[in-house]
C-alpha cells in the first residue's frame, strides 16, 4: 500500500503536464498533496500492525515513516501556497524584477515538477535498495532544476546551472560510494544485494576498509545535496532564486531528505562497529558547516540567502546532534527546521511580492504595511533561532545536554557560540527588516497566502509544548535505528 | 584484452585533458564510452548470451552514440569551438592527469579488493578516469566542457561498477544509466538557455550571484 | 665465431645506417611524386665532403674544430651498447642504458658549443632551441628506458633488447606499445624530424639542427652527418628492438634482416609522417613533450604495478 505514495504524486505529476486546465491543474495538486499528507501522517503515527512493510526493494520503516510524514505536511502547505502563487503569478503576465524582463515556464510543466518531486522523494524514503536510493536522489536533483528556472530570468539560470553541475558530481561521488558498498558486501557471496534489509541480516559482516571508504564518498556526496559546508556553495544561489514555494520545499524536505540518505549508510556502519568512525566525520562536517553559515549570515544583504544560510546551519546541527549521540534530537530538529523553514520561505515570498526587492535594505518596516506577514517574519526568525516556545527550541536543548555529556566540554561551547553568533545575525537582521519606518507605501497579499506559514508555524510551537503518545513513538522509533539516545 | 581497453581508456584520459577543442574532448568520451561498453564482453562472469549483448548493447547505444551525438548536436546549436581561457593550461593539465593516475594506483593498493578480479588495473583506471572528469570540471570555464567532463567522471564510476559489480541487480544499473542520460539532457538544455539568454556559455562569467557584493552587482 | 657476433652488430650499424636517410627522403619523393635521389646519396655525400678542405672562420675557437670528431666518438662508443637483431651489444654491464644517454647528451653538448663558437645569432638560436627540447627529451628518453628495465627485468640495454627476447612482451603488451609510440617520439624530436624540426627548411629562423652545422664545412659535415646517420640508428634499435626482440626468428641472418628491415621501416614511416604532418610551432614543441612524458610516466606506473 504504502508504495501508493510514490505512485499516486507521480501518476499525478505526469497528468500534470498534459492536463490543459489551470484550475483542474491546481486542484489536483492540492488534492494530491492532501492526500500524500494524510495517509504518510496515518502510517507515521499508527504504523499498521506494528510490522514494517516490505515489498521488493521498498520498505516503510521508522525512519522513513518519520521523514515521509514531516516532508508530506510540508509539501501539504507549500502546494496550499502554490496554488495561490500561481494565480498571481498568472495575473501578472510580464513583471519587472531586478531591472530585467522575464516571463515564467508554462505553469504546467511547474506544477509536474513539484509532483514528481514529492514522488522521487517519496520514492527515495521507501527505498531499500542503496542504487534505488541513489537514483531516486540524482531524479530529485533533475526535477527540481525546473523548479528554480521557473523565473526566467538570468540569475535563476546561474543558479539552476550551478545546482544541476555541483549536485549531479556531489551524486556521482555517492554513486561511488554505493559501488564501494558492494564491494565490501562481496565477501558474502555472490548475489548479495546491496539493500538495508540483506545487509542488516544475521551474520553479515562487511569488509570494513571497504565500508569506511564507502562512508566517505556517501557523505561527500549526498553531504553535497543536503548542503554541508564545504559542499554548499550552490545552495544559497538555488535556494534565493528559486521561487518561494520551491525554496521552501527544495530546504525543508530536499535536504533532509539527503539526509536520510546519508542515515540510511551510518545504519550499517553502526552495525559494523564504525560508529565512532561516522561519528567523528559527521562533528567535523556539521561544526564546519555551523561555522560557515555564521559567517556567511552575519552581513547578509539578501534575506533569502539569509534563509539559505540558516540551512546550512541547521544541517551541520543534525550532523553534529548524529555525532554527540542523539539520534533523537537530530530528529525532531529535522522536523523542526522543516517546519520553520517551510513558514520562513513562504513569509518571504510573500514579502518579496510586496517589497519587490531581496535586498535586505530595501526591505523596512514590515509590520506597519504587512502586519501578518511581518509577525510571521519575525516570530519565524525567533523560533528558528532556537527561542522558546518554538520546537527548535526543545531539540536545540536535547542536542546541547548531548554535547554536555559527550565527555569533550569545548563541544557545547563551541555549538552555542555558533548558535549565539547566528542569533544576534538573524535576529538583528530580523527586527531591521520588521520594524522601522515602511519603505514602501503599501503591502499587497492578503492573510491567504500566509495561512500555510502560520500552520507551520503553529505544527513547531505544537512540537515546542506538548509530545503526544503516538508521534513520540514515532520519533523515538526513528531514532532507535541510529543507535537511540546512545 | 581488458588491460588494452584500460590503457586506451588512461590514454584517451590524457587526451582529453591536452585538447581545448569541444569536438575533440566529445569524441574522446564517445570513445571511452564505446570501450567501457566493450569490457563485459571480456568478464568471465557468469552473465553470458542475451543478457550480456543486451548490456553491451545499451551501454554502446546510451554512451558512445547517443550522448555524444546530443552533445554534438548541442555544441553546434550553442556555437563554442573550442575552450578559450580554460583556468589551467593543457600541459599542466596532462601533468595533473599523470599524478591523478598516480594517486589513484596509490588509493587502490590501500584499499585491495576482497575477491579475484580480472585486471589489476580496474580500480585506479576507474579512479583516474573520474579523477579526470572531476579535474576538467573544474579546470574548463565553458560550461559544454563541463558536461564533458561529468560525462567522464560518470564513466569512470560505470567502469568500476560494471567490472566489478555486474552480478549486482541490472535493473538498478539501468536506471543509474537513464539517469545520467537525462541528466545529460537536461543539462544541454540548460545550456541552450544559458546561451540564449547570456549570448555566451563561459561559466566563469556566469558569476552574478555572490556574497557581499550587492554594490559591484548593481554597478554592473 | 659467437665472440665476433658483436662485431656483426657494429659493422652493420656502421655500415647501414646512412641508408636510412636515403631511405626516408625516397619515401618524401615517391609521396611528392618524384623520383628523388639515389638511396645511397648519403654516402656519396660523405665521400665527397671528406674529399674537401674546411675553412675555418678567424672568430672560433679550438670547440669549434673538435666539436666534430668528438661528437661523433660519443656516438660512436653509445653504438657499442646497442645490441641489433640477433647480435648482442658489444660492452654492456648493469646501468650502461644511464651511460648511453649521456653519451648521446655529450654529443649534443659538443654540437652546442660548437654552435655557439661561432658568435652567430642563427646559430646561438639554434642552440638554444635545442637545449630547450632536450630537456624534455631527455626526460622522456628516461622514463621510457626506466619502463622498459620495468618490464625486462634488466638494466643494462643488452638484456632488455637481447637477453630478455621475446618475454617483455609477457607483462603486459599494450602499454609496452605505449612506450614503443613514445619511444618514436623521442626517436623524432633527438634526430630533429617534422614535427619538430624541418630538416629541409631553407629558412635559418627555423632550423634548429641545420642551423647549428652551418659554418661548418667539408670533413666536419661529414662527421656531423654521420654522426647524425648513427643517432637515428641507436633512437631507432630501442623501439624495433622491442617490437621484434631477439628470438622471433631462430636463425641469425633471417633475424638481421628482420631488424635491418625494421629500422627500415622506422624510417621509411618518417619519411611518410614528414611528408604528411607540417612543423609544430614552437610553443607546441614542449607541451607535445609534456604529453610523451606523461604518456612514459603512465606506462611506468603501469609497468611498475
Amino acid at each position: 500500500m504504502a508504495i501508493l505514495l510514490f505512485l499516486a504524486p507521480f501518476a499525478a505529476g505526469l497528468a500534470a503536464f498534459v492536463i490543459k486546465n489551470d484550475r483542474l491543474r491546481r486542484r489536483l495538486l492540492f488534492t494530491v498533496a492532501c492526500a500524500h499528507a494524510a495517509f504518510a501522517l496515518y502510517l507515521c503515527l499508527f504504523p499498521p500492525g506494528g510490522e514494517d512493510y516490505r515489498w521488493l526493494w521498498f520498505g516503510f520503516d521508522a525512519l522513513s515513516r518519520y521523514f515521509t510524514a514531516v516532508f508530506s505536511l510540508l509539501f501539504l502547505c507549500a502546494s496550499f501556497y502554490a496554488v495561490i502563487y500561481l494565480k498571481g503569478e498568472k495575473s501578472r503576465p510580464c513583471e519587472k524584477e531586478e531591472d530585467l524582463l522575464f516571463h515564467n515556464a508554462p505553469e504546467a510543466a511547474f506544477t509536474g515538477c513539484l509532483l514528481v518531486f514529492l514522488a522521487c522523494m517519496s520514492l527515495l524514503a521507501l527505498s531499500r535498495h542503496f542504487g534505488l536510493i541513489w537514483i531516486a536522489m540524482e531524479a530529485t536533483t533533475l526535477v527540481s532544476a525546473p523548479l528554480i528556472y521557473f523565473h526566467r530570468q538570468r540569475s535563476s539560470l546561474e543558479a539552476t546551472w550551478k545546482y544541476l553541475l555541483i549536485c549531479s558530481v556531489g551524486i556521482a561521488l555517492a554513486l561511488f560510494g554505493n559501488l564501494f558498498l558492494a564491494v565490501s558486501a562481496s565477501g558474502q557471496g555472490p548475489g548479495m544485494e546491496i539493500s538495508i534489509d540483506s545487509l542488516l541480516g544475521p551474520g553479515v559482516r562487511l569488509d570494513p576498509l571497504w565500508l569506511k571508504a564507502g562512508f566517505i564518498f556517501v557523505l561527500v556526496g549526498y553531504g553535497t545535496k543536503m548542503g554541508l559546508a564545504p559542499m554548499h556553495t550552490w545552495l544559497p544561489d538555488a535556494h534565493s532564486e528559486a521561487p518561494s514555494v520551491a525554496s521552501a520545499l527544495l530546504s525543508g524536505a530536499l535536504l533532509n531528505c539527503a539526509f536520510l540518505a546519508i542515515l540510511r549508510f551510518y545504519q550499517l556502519c553502526l552495525a559494523n562497529g564504525l560508529g565512532s568512525f561516522c561519528r567523528e566525520l559527521f562533528l567535523i562536517f556539521g561544526i564546519l558547516s555551523m561555522a560557515v553559515a555564521a559567517v556567511f549570515i552575519i552581513g547578509q544583504s539578501d534575506y533569502k540567502r539569509l534563509l539559505a544560510y540558516s540551512s546550512v546551519e541547521h544541517m551541520g546541527i543534525l550532523c553534529f546532534a548524529v555525532a554527540v549521540g542523539t539520534a533523537y534530537g537530530s530528529m525532531l530538529q529535522a522536523a523542526n527546521h522543516s517546519f520553520l523553514k517551510g513558514a520562513l520561505f513562504i513569509c518571504a515570498g510573500n514579502i518579496l511580492a510586496g517589497f519587490r526587492s531581496k535586498r535586505i535594505a530595501d526591505v523596512r518596516g514590515i509590520a506597519h504595511i504587512m502586519p501578518w506577514a511581518g509577525v510571521l517574519w519575525f516570530t519565524g526568525i525567533l523560533a528558528i533561532c532556537g527561542m522558546p516556545p518554538f520546537g527548535a527550541f526543545l531539540s536545540e536543548w536535547i542536542i546541547l545536554k548531548a554535547a554536555f555529556s559527550a565527555g569533550n566540554l569545548l563541544l557545547p561551547v563551541v555549538y552555542l557560540f555558533l548558535l549565539g553568533v547566528i542569533f544576534i545575525g538573524m535576529t538583528g537582521t530580523g527586527i531591521r527588516m520588521t520594524f522601522g519606518v515602511p519603505s514602501i507605501p503599501e503591502g499587497g497579499k492578503s492573510f491567504l497566502s500566509l495561512f500555510p506559514a502560520l500552520i507551520l508555524l503553529l505544527l513547531s510551537l505544537f512540537l515546542g509544548i506538548y509530545m503526544p503518545a503516538a508521534l513520540e513513538g514515532a520519533v523515538s522509533g526513528a531514532a532507535a535505528l541510529l543507535g537511540g539516545e546512545g | 584484452m581488458v588491460d588494452g581497453i584500460l590503457m586506451l581508456l588512461v590514454l584517451l584520459n590524457l587526451f582529453s585533458l591536452g585538447s581545448t577543442r569541444i569536438s575533440a574532448s566529445i569524441r574522446v568520451v564517445a570513445y571511452q564510452g564505446a570501450a567501457i561498453g566493450l569490457v563485459p564482453l571480456f568478464l568471465p562472469g557468469k552473465i553470458t548470451g542475451g543478457i550480456l549483448a543486451a548490456i553491451v548493447l545499451v551501454t554502446l547505444l546510451v554512451k558512445a552514440v547517443i550522448l555524444p551525438w546530443f552533445l554534438r548536436y548541442a555544441q553546434k546549436r550553442v556555437n563554442v569551438r573550442r575552450e578559450e581561457k580554460p583556468f589551467v593550461g593543457a600541459s599542466t593539465s596532462i601533468l595533473f592527469g599523470v599524478a591523478a593516475l598516480g594517486t589513484a594506483f596509490f588509493i587502490s593498493s590501500r584499499l585491495p579488493i576482497p575477491f579475484a578480479v580480472v585486471s589489476p588495473f580496474i580500480v585506479p583506471v576507474a579512479l583516474s578516469v573520474s579523477l579526470t572528469g572531476f579535474f576538467i570540471i573544474i579546470s574548463r570555464a565553458e560550461a559544454l566542457s563541463q558536461v564533458v567532463g561529468y560525462l567522464i567522471l560518470e564513466n569512470g564510476i560505470y567502469l568500476f561498477g560494471i567490472a566489478l559489480l555486474l552480478e549486482q541487480p541490472l535493473l538498478v544499473e539501468l536506471g543509474m544509466l537513464l539517469d545520467v542520460f537525462v541528466g545529460i539532457f537536461v543539462m544541454g538544455i540548460t545550456v541552450f538557455h544559458i546561451s540564449r539568454e547570456f549570448e555566451h556559455t563561459d561559466t566563469s562569467r556566469l558569476s552574478g550571484l555572490a556574497d557581499w557584493l550587492p554594490e559591484v552587482r548593481r554597478n554592473e | 665465431m659467437n665472440n665476433l657476433y658483436p662485431l656483426f652488430n657494429l659493422i652493420i650499424a656502421l655500415t647501414a645506417a646512412p641508408l636510412m636517410s636515403g631511405v626516408i627522403n625516397r619515401v618524401k619523393a615517391f609521396f611528392a611524386g618524384r623520383k628523388g635521389p639515389p638511396l645511397l646519396q648519403l654516402y656519396f655525400d660523405i665521400g665527397k665532403l671528406l674529399r674537401k678542405g674546411a675553412v675555418y672562420s678567424r672568430t672560433t675557437g679550438v670547440f669549434f674544430r673538435l666539436a666534430p670528431p668528438a661528437g661523433l666518438v660519443f656516438i660512436l662508443t653509445a653504438l657499442l651498447f646497442i645490441p641489433c637483431g640477433a647480435y648482442p651489444a658489444v660492452l654492456f654491464f648493469p646501468g650502461d642504458m644511464v651511460l648511453v644517454v649521456y653519451l648521446l647528451g655529450a654529443q649534443r653538448f659538443c654540437m652546442l658549443l660548437a654552435a655557439l663558437d661561432t658568435g652567430s645569432s642563427f646559430e646561438g638560436m639554434g642552440a638554444s632551441r635545442d637545449a630547450h627540447f632536450s630537456v624534455f627529451s631527455e626526460a622522456v628518453l628516461f622514463l621510457c628506458l626506466a619502463a622498459m628495465s620495468v618490464a625486462s627485468g634488466s638494466v643494462s640495454l643488452n638484456g632488455m633488447l637481447f637477453t630478455a627476447g621475446g618475454r617483455i612482451w609477457q607483462v603486459s603488451p599494450p602499454v609496452l606499445l605505449v612506450v614503443v609510440f613514445v619511444l618514436y617520439i623521442v626517436l623524432l624530436v633527438e634526430n630533429y624530424r617534422v614535427p619538430f624540426d624541418d630538416p629541409n627548411t631553407h629558412l635559418e629562423l627555423t632550423m634548429i639542427h641545420e642551423a647549428m652545422a652551418l659554418d661548418h664545412g667539408g670533413p666536419d659535415i661529414a662527421m656531423f652527418e654521420y654522426a647524425a646517420a648513427l643517432k637515428f640508428w641507436i633512437l631507432a634499435s630501442l623501439p624495433a628492438g622491442l617490437l621484434f626482440p631477439y628470438g622471433m626468428k631462430p636463425d641469425f641472418f633471417g633475424n638481421s634482416a628482420l631488424f635491418l628491415g625494421v629500422i627500415a621501416l622506422t624510417a621509411a614511416l618518417t619519411g611518410a609522417l614528414e611528408s604528411c604532418a607540417a612543423r609544430l610551432r614552437l610553443v607546441k614543441v614542449p607541451q607535445m613533450l609534456t604529453a610523451a612524458a606523461a604518456l612514459s610516466v603512465v606506462a611506468l606506473i603501469f609497468l611498475a604495478k
